[in-house]
């Protein structure tokens, strides 16, 4: 088997046992990525020699006789809203085009900690806003199970990386699904860690009460790996968490649910779900159950008004936070001649950078927080949140986790939603109530829809820093799924 | 009855600093209306009662020690800078000529 279709903790043993070193495996797949990104399009920025330096310094400690963690050596995809101080960071945006931070995320420290080669930036929605990474201002990812689909986003770039075996890990945000989307629509495994369980240190801030840093990966115990490297708290971020990360590994190499209770969010399918994707949702919770889980159906009304708060709050947030890109201190500066003001040239410097759906949720943001409007609209949208927390809260006293289709449909055809933000919208109709309340969720492969053989996800959903629990029932899944297929999920898409 | 108007959209455009062209506010004005309208669904959640959240996470007043920390270096803080002079951020006037 060649290195770029090898798992990442193949990858990993292989380069500490010394068989095959850093260099070769970054070059494998740097090889890969030149061969297949004029169709795919999943990264901004490739740079061959800060990769190969990188390589060869993890081949350095190695020779050195350092104890290097699990993912020493491992090559990674790295969604362009993180900085990194050796690459430029855009966010996919025009406004901050060449832009190159003076520090690096978190995230990316501990990327490099771990001995992860980083092999480039990867396409988003445009401030990760977006569903399709259409939004990007650098042209639309495509969606290695067919080019004239999406690869879901807005970490678009980073799920069509992993599929199309440039990357056997990439890093994404999930603010309001960006992970588990375009996971399940690429048939690969995203993870949302609980809120504050991975920190938002150097990650370009869209909402910042939802925004979570998680991994991609083509299995369930390769992100478990990834989602230990890169979490745990950070005194750098205020709302990280101070408490020890759930034993996800263990819980990737356990997949046992024998007596766990499941329980199948009611208000979750029905009109607006394409039949395939239910078909194989309800097969999988038939074969949890033939694991030995308790299944029941669980009620949570407010998940119906789930999406119209969070398109109130995280458009609020937004504008807020988009603020900074002010044309001062960083980033584009259009129409300074020296007889404008500083308020027209901000003016138009964020008219001529920003895109269409940063420029709508920036104007919705600013509407729901105006005076007037205040209480009707962000005010109310705060309290559904309240009893979005409370309705989970509720349902996690009945059963251990909760399981839902990860998205209504498959892969949509680029440019079908482009022009309709709530047709939109409404990919993220599953994902959202999680980002409100801050917990934890994961998407795991389930199989292919029959009308157009396009991957399917399971979502599982867990308590605040149950994430281990996420990752028990989806290692459940891909071991009994697999089982069936002869093989993972990915392996029946169509050759690039 | 629409639920904004253009007027609006041109108002807001202007609080958040974007020079909006006549066909963008057009094209914003009409996607707004529907987004505005479909969100407003909130208001028919019986919530009176309820407390609102802002944060998924009950923390209060985060600290940590005061202590001075190496940090960025006046040349790494301005070196995205669209332009500089005598070590600072160079900025159009932000005054009006008369003053």
């Amino acid at each position: 088997m060649s290195l770029i279709h090898k798992s990442a903790a193949e990858l990993g043993a292989l380069v500490a046992g010394g068989e095959v070193s850093a260099v070769e495996v970054a070059q494998a797949h740097l090889d890969r990525i030149a061969a297949v990104e004029p169709q795919v399009n999943a990264f901004l920025h490739v740079d061959v020699e800060t990769t190969l330096g990188q390589a060869r310094a993890v081949d350095a400690r190695r020779a050195a006789g350092e104890d290097l963690g699990p993912l020493a050596g491992v090559p990674i995809a790295h969604k362009d809203v993180f900085t990194t101080v050796d690459m430029p960071t855009t966010a996919g945006s025009k406004i901050l085009e060449g832009y190159r931070p003076p520090y690096d995320a978190t995230v990316t420290r501990r990327l490099r900690e771990a001995g992860l080669v980083i092999l480039g930036k990867t396409n988003l929605d445009e401030f990760a806003m977006g569903s399709s990474t259409e939004n990007s201002a650098y042209g639309p990812t495509r969606n290695p199970w067919d080019l004239n689909r999406i690869p879901g986003g807005s970490s678009g770039g980073s799920s069509a990386a992993v599929a199309a075996y440039e990357a056997p890990l990439s890093t994404g945000t999930d603010t309001g699904g960006s992970i588990r989307q375009p996971a399940a629509v690429t048939g690969i495994v995203g993870m949302k860690p609980t809120y504050g369980g991975s920190s938002r240190y150097g990650l370009i801030a869209f909402a910042s009460s939802l925004d979570t840093p998680g991994p991609f990966a083509r299995n369930v115990m390769d992100a478990a790996l990834l989602h230990e490297a890169f979490s745990g708290h950070d005194a750098m971020d205020s709302t990280s968490i101070d408490a020890p990360v759930p034993s996800v590994v263990e819980a990737a190499r356990n997949g046992d649910v024998a007596g766990l209770r499941i329980g199948v969010v009611k208000e979750f399918g029905g009109d607006g779900y394409q039949a395939g994707v239910l078909a194989r949702f309800h097969e999988t919770v038939e074969l949890l159950e033939s694991l030995g889980a308790k299944v029941v159906e669980v009620s949570c009304p407010s998940f119906t008004t789930a999406l119209p708060a969070y398109y109130l709050i995280a458009p609020s947030e937004a504008s807020s936070n988009l603020a900074r890109f002010d044309a001062m201190r960083y980033g584009l500066r259009v129409g300074d001649d020296g007889t404008r003001s500083a308020e027209e040239v901000m003016a138009l410097t964020r008219a001529a950078g920003f895109g269409p759906e940063v420029k709508r949720r920036i104007i919705l943001g600013t509407y729901a927080l105006s005076s007037g409007y205040y209480d009707a609209y962000y005010g109310q949208a705060q309290k559904v949140r309240t009893l979005i927390a409370r309705d989970f809260e509720a349902a996690f006293h009945q059963v251990d986790v909760l399981v839902s289709p990860t998205t209504p449909t498959t892969a949509f055809p680029i440019g079908e939603r482009a022009d309709d933000p709530m047709a939109m919208y409404l990919a993220d109709l599953c994902t959202i109530p999680t980002n409100l309340a801050g917990n934890a969720a994961i998407s795991v492969p389930c199989g292919l829809a029959d009308e157009d053989g396009l991957p399917v996800g399971l979502q599982v959903m867990a308590p605040v820093l149950g994430d281990d629990r996420c990752y028990r029932v989806a290692a459940a899944v891909e071991r009994a799924l697999e089982g069936r297929w002869g093989g993972s999920l990915l392996s029946k898409a169509p050759a690039l | 009855m629409s639920a904004i108007t253009r007027d609006e959209v041109a108002h807001l455009a202007r609080l958040s600093r974007l020079a909006l062209a006549d066909e963008e506010l057009d094209h914003f004005a009409a996607q707004l209306d529907v987004i505005i309208g479909a969100v407003a669904r909130v208001a028919e959640v019986a919530a009176d009662d309820i407390p609102p959240s802002s944060h998924a996470l009950p923390l209060t007043n985060v600290y940590r020690p005061d202590e001075v920390r190496p940090s960025l270096t006046p040349d790494q803080a301005l070196s995205g800078a669209p332009a500089v002079e005598d070590g600072r951020f160079r900025v159009p006037r932000i005054l009006g000529e008369e003053a």
